[in-house]
């Protein structure tokens, strides 16, 4: 079977799953709500920081469909306007982490012997470590900022894409065609790029996919504990932060920020594990 | 609950009549087994003979009711086990039944032993049900407490293991099934099925997953057990050498029904039925020529919409109108020799 | 089976020592200069190199690395700028707080996983497929201080069945020390009372993290047992008359639970890195809190133990859970 009609079969066994379609619809529209979300809010100037004390605390109306918070800005504009940083910030993490993690695991699984025990040790090490912490750590370190919170999480997601990668490549590395590819002289990066990878690419996006939400997770996280967004950046763990002060009394504030983050992780899962069962034929029920 | 007993005969063993199975599948309802007619007495070695999918193993698996009736539905027919109809019972009387009444073994001696649990606790978990039931088979009375029934069982499943044929049995008794070499596996699916001295034996294709010496032995095996206890087997088989080697009767399956059953020398040697002429006639035998072996042309039906009347039929050479009418009964002067086609006359064959 | 568990045990240490060189390399590795921190924004020069002499910074890495290494050993693993002491007497009283919150959600998560996993498993129908799949997503997906946010909404505010954060009221007087662990010293000194009110302030922030794992490990069940129940043992000792309960208790559990079983190990883990939020939203004293204030702080000693302390756990968990499935599954060890 060539490559189009796998694709064509991938996506029939997709849409048989229809749970994965709802995940398939709810991330298109989150990410058209991330990337338009200035747009679409109904007070924009609020995501870029504006205030309006006299409407402090507005419960859920027709004017405030979420009610206000206590700057009296919109929340629905703020979730929003929130949706791009842990989006995005979702989505470089899981981009990021698999870059790093597929080169370092390339290179351990194709040359193996030391390399390949040192890196993997390094990797297996590092996943025993607690990654939110370290994540944590190097954010605060490297100071405010959303590149740096990506970059700091990033660095605690990479093992488990170079083990993945390794595993995968090993598998492949005694394939005839690579053989033939040596044989006729070709060079290793070489090998390694044209050769090996493309036919190793399903379960890297299979784990890429299914990476995305617990990241956009991790963002918020740190932005509940206050590291990596400063106000007044809108992101949902920090709105959510806030607005721990204020419950009972005003909870709009809190429940529809961690609304948000729950239904995009769920959105991400619920892609993530429809692709697994097309893309993955061992898949687990 | 209600016993059908035979006029004016003496029980029978096992008693299925008109038995008749559905399957549900995705492409429909697979009418499986068609009517099918089975007597076993007491002693009797059975042989149950026919091509894959005709309906023996779940015949088989009928008896003790082991068939899920989600899927399955049992569209008609009784099984009667020492007069009591099976199909009709409550499901904690059907668990009084096996292993007591009715023992099980099945084809792959590697699959059907528990990995994680040593051989003897397994054997002795069988004796220990089984001693709730009926506390003499261990030794004991009913009022014993369960750590003297724990022993017991223990006890008695070396015993049986050591019958079997397995040297060392209270050591062995501590290995885990993949220390046990295939033959021998098969030996302790013996002596499980055998523990509770039950009054048949349903052997689902014992020999099928082992090689020709171990087959030998294990039939070999299986007859001296049953001999000195009386039990009857029905034995599941779709080698006729097999059933010619240890089987007393023999029945021949085609698509749910049998189509012929009696002694095993009156049906090898004169077979009746188009079906068992076919299939003794296809078995290699010494001095034929090569190129000569003969086959049955033709495919098995499909049982989600099966010809009319004689299944048979399509494929066999003396097919006629009359056969597609109905589904042949299974008649015969006696026992010893019946058969299922419209074509023979009982009074022909003695 | 003696053999096994030496040569497992043996494995665990060069994995500890690797450990104890990736932290230290960590430590190093930050950014931002401890040295001047601890000097604080007044201090002058001299001081500043005297510190730096102090904190062994002038040596070789690798003769750092010994002195760390060896510090370690002896107890001496740093002094922390927010509690002015050392960093291994923070640890003692902070790490079994977090202890006793990640036993108890993953005692809740293996209970009611195994038992929710069987269930689902035993009576199987196309709805359950369904909804079992997505209630264990939704539970993944949910974060851990939103469910803890809400849980405190729900349980404290409107009901006011729980209280809202910390470990044990203040006015009452708390059991003799043992464990650290409140729940147990109170079992161990027979104080049933203080036992209650203990469990009353554990209960929702372990609520809050057994969720994720309670979905997972019920899945997982569910899974295996269904494969379990397909097998060919399964019929023969049906078969032969043993009872459905003990089918299931003997027969298809201990077979069931080895996947699950790793699962275990490693959500234990990952719950002992995990409890920083939930540590937050209930104000519980547990190292996910103190290492948050070291962070905040650029505190790095304490930074540096709470993570090596997290990492050696993990692994030795995760090794008491291999010795098991030794245990569980003979083809392991004799095999």
């Amino acid at each position: 079977m060539n490559e189009s009609q796998a694709w064509a079969r991938a996506y029939y066994r997709l849409r048989q799953n229809w749970l994965s379609l709802v995940g398939l619809v709810l991330v298109v529209f989150l990410l058209v709500v991330a990337l338009a979300g200035n747009q679409l809010a109904p007070y924009p100037e609020h995501i870029s920081g504006s205030v309006d004390t006299a409407m402090r605390f507005q419960a859920p109306s027709s004017a405030h469909w979420m009610g206000t918070n206590e700057m009296g800005q919109d929340v629905l504009s703020l979730v929003l306007g929130g949706a791009r940083i842990s989006l995005f910030g979702g989505l470089a993490v899981v981009v990021l982490a698999a870059v790093v993690g597929t080169m370092v695991g390339a290179v351990a699984g194709y040359f193996g012997g030391w390399t390949d025990e040192v890196l993997m040790r390094l990797a297996d090490l590092k996943l025993t470590l607690p990654g939110l912490i370290l994540a944590m750590a190097v954010a605060a370190a490297l100071g405010a900022g959303t590149m740096n919170m990506v970059l700091a999480i990033s660095l605690s997601w990479w093992p488990g894409f170079a083990r993945l990668v390794r595993g995968e490549v090993i598998s492949k590395r005694e394939e005839v065609y690579v053989l033939a590819a040596r044989a006729l002289g070709a060079g290793s990066v070489r090998i390694m790029w044209r050769h090996i990878l493309p036919n190793i690419l399903s379960p890297i996006i299979v784990k890429m996919s299914l990476d995305v939400g617990f990241a956009v997770l991790t963002v918020a996280s740190l932005g509940f504990v206050g590291i990596g967004v400063k106000p007044p950046t809108p992101e949902w763990g920090l709105m959510l932060s806030t607005a721990r002060g204020f419950l009972p009394d005003y909870w709009w504030t809190a429940i529809f920020p961690g609304l948000a983050i729950f239904l995009t992780v769920l959105s991400f899962n619920l892609l993530g594990d429809g692709l697994r069962d097309v893309l993955d034929p061992r898949s687990r029920r | 609950m209600s016993s059908t007993l035979d006029q004016g005969a003496e029980m029978s063993l096992l008693h299925i009549q008109n038995l008749h199975l559905s399957m549900h599948s995705f492409e429909g309802d697979a009418h499986v087994l068609n009517g099918v007619e089975l007597k076993i007495e007491k002693g009797q070695i059975w042989g149950l003979a026919g091509e894959t999918g005709c309906g023996k193993s779940i015949t088989g698996l009928s008896i003790s009711r082991l068939v899920n009736t989600p899927p399955a539905r049992y569209l008609d027919g009784q099984i009667l086990f020492n007069g009591r109809d099976v199909l009709k019972l409550k499901e904690s009387d059907m668990r009084q039944l096996r292993g007591r009444e009715i023992g099980m073994i099945f084809q792959d001696p590697t699959t059907n032993l528990n990995p994680v649990l040593r051989v003897g606790e397994q054997i002795a978990d069988v004796a220990y049900e089984i001693g709730r039931i009926a506390p003499e088979i261990l030794g004991l009375t009913a009022t014993a407490r369960a750590s003297q029934r724990k022993k017991a069982a223990q006890k008695l499943g070396v015993d049986m293991l050591e019958r079997v044929g397995i040297a060392n049995a209270a050591q062995r008794a501590r290995d885990y099934p993949h220390q046990f070499s295939g033959g021998m596996r098969q030996r302790v699916l013996i002596a499980m099925a055998l523990v509770g001295q039950p009054k048949l034996l349903i052997a689902d294709e014992p020999t099928t997953a082992l090689d020709v010496t171990l087959q030998a032995q294990v039939l070999k095996l299986l007859s001296e057990l049953v001999s000195s206890s009386g039990t009857a087997v029905l034995m599941i088989t779709h080698n006729l050498g097999a059933v010619a080697q240890i089987c007393s009767h023999v029945a021949v399956m085609y698509a749910g029904h049998v189509v012929e059953s009696g002694l095993t020398q009156e049906v090898l040697s004169h077979p009746q039925h188009p079906y068992t002429r076919a299939l003794i006639a296809a078995l290699p035998k010494p001095g034929i020529q090569r190129g000569t072996l003969s086959t049955l042309p033709g495919r098995v039906p499909n049982l989600i919409d099966p010809p009319p009347g004689c299944r048979f039929a399509p494929r066999c050479a003396q097919a006629s109108h009359e056969c597609t009418l109905a589904v042949p009964a299974l008649v015969g002067k006696s026992d010893t020799h019946r058969i299922a086609c419209v074509h023979v006359q009982p009074e022909v064959f003695a | 089976m003696l053999h096994y568990i030496v040569r497992r045990i043996l494995l665990l240490l060069p994995v500890l020592l690797g450990l104890s060189m990736m932290v230290f390399a960590i430590g190093r590795l930050l950014p931002g200069d401890p040295v001047l921190l601890a000097a604080g924004p007044n201090a002058t020069k001299e001081e500043v190199a005297a510190l730096a002499v102090e904190f062994g910074l002038d040596k070789p890495v690798a003769v750092q690395y010994w002195n760390y290494l060896t510090g370690l050993l002896h107890g001496d693993w740093g002094r922390s700028l927010q509690s002015r002491g050392p960093v291994l007497e923070d640890l003692k009283v902070f790490l079994p707080a977090t202890l006793e919150l990640v036993l108890a959600a993953m005692l809740i998560a293996v209970v009611f996983g195994i038992l929710l996993g069987l269930l689902a498993a035993v009576k199987r129908n196309g709805w359950i497929d369904y909804s079992v799949r997505l209630v264990s997503l939704a539970s993944i997906s949910m974060p851990r201080f939103f469910l803890g946010l809400l849980l405190q909404l729900v349980f404290a505010m409107w009901l006011g069945w729980a209280s809202l954060g910390g470990r044990f009221p203040l006015i009452a007087s708390p059991p003799p020390l043992v464990t650290g662990m409140l729940t147990i010293d109170s079992l161990l000194a027979g104080d049933l009372p203080s036992f209650l009110l203990a469990l009353q302030y554990l209960a929702l922030p372990a609520m809050a993290m057994s969720l994720s794992p309670l979905a997972t490990i019920t899945r997982m069940m569910r899974a295996s047992t269904m494969e379990v129940l397909q097998q060919d043992y399964m019929l023969t000792a049906r078969a032969l008359g043993i009872p459905p309960g003990k089918l299931l208790r003997k027969y298809v559990l201990r077979n069931a639970l080895t996947s699950t079983l790793t699962v275990i190990g490693l959500y234990f883990g990952w719950l002992l890195g995990g409890t920083v939020l939930v540590e937050s939203v209930f104000d519980w004293p547990g190292i996910g809190l103190y290492a948050t204030k070291a962070i905040m702080m650029q505190d790095f000693m304490p930074i540096m133990g709470v993570v090596l302390t997290i990492g050696t756990l993990f692994v030795t968990f995760n090794l008491l859970i291999d010795l098991l499935y030794g245990v569980i599954n003979p083809k392991v060890r004799l095999g």
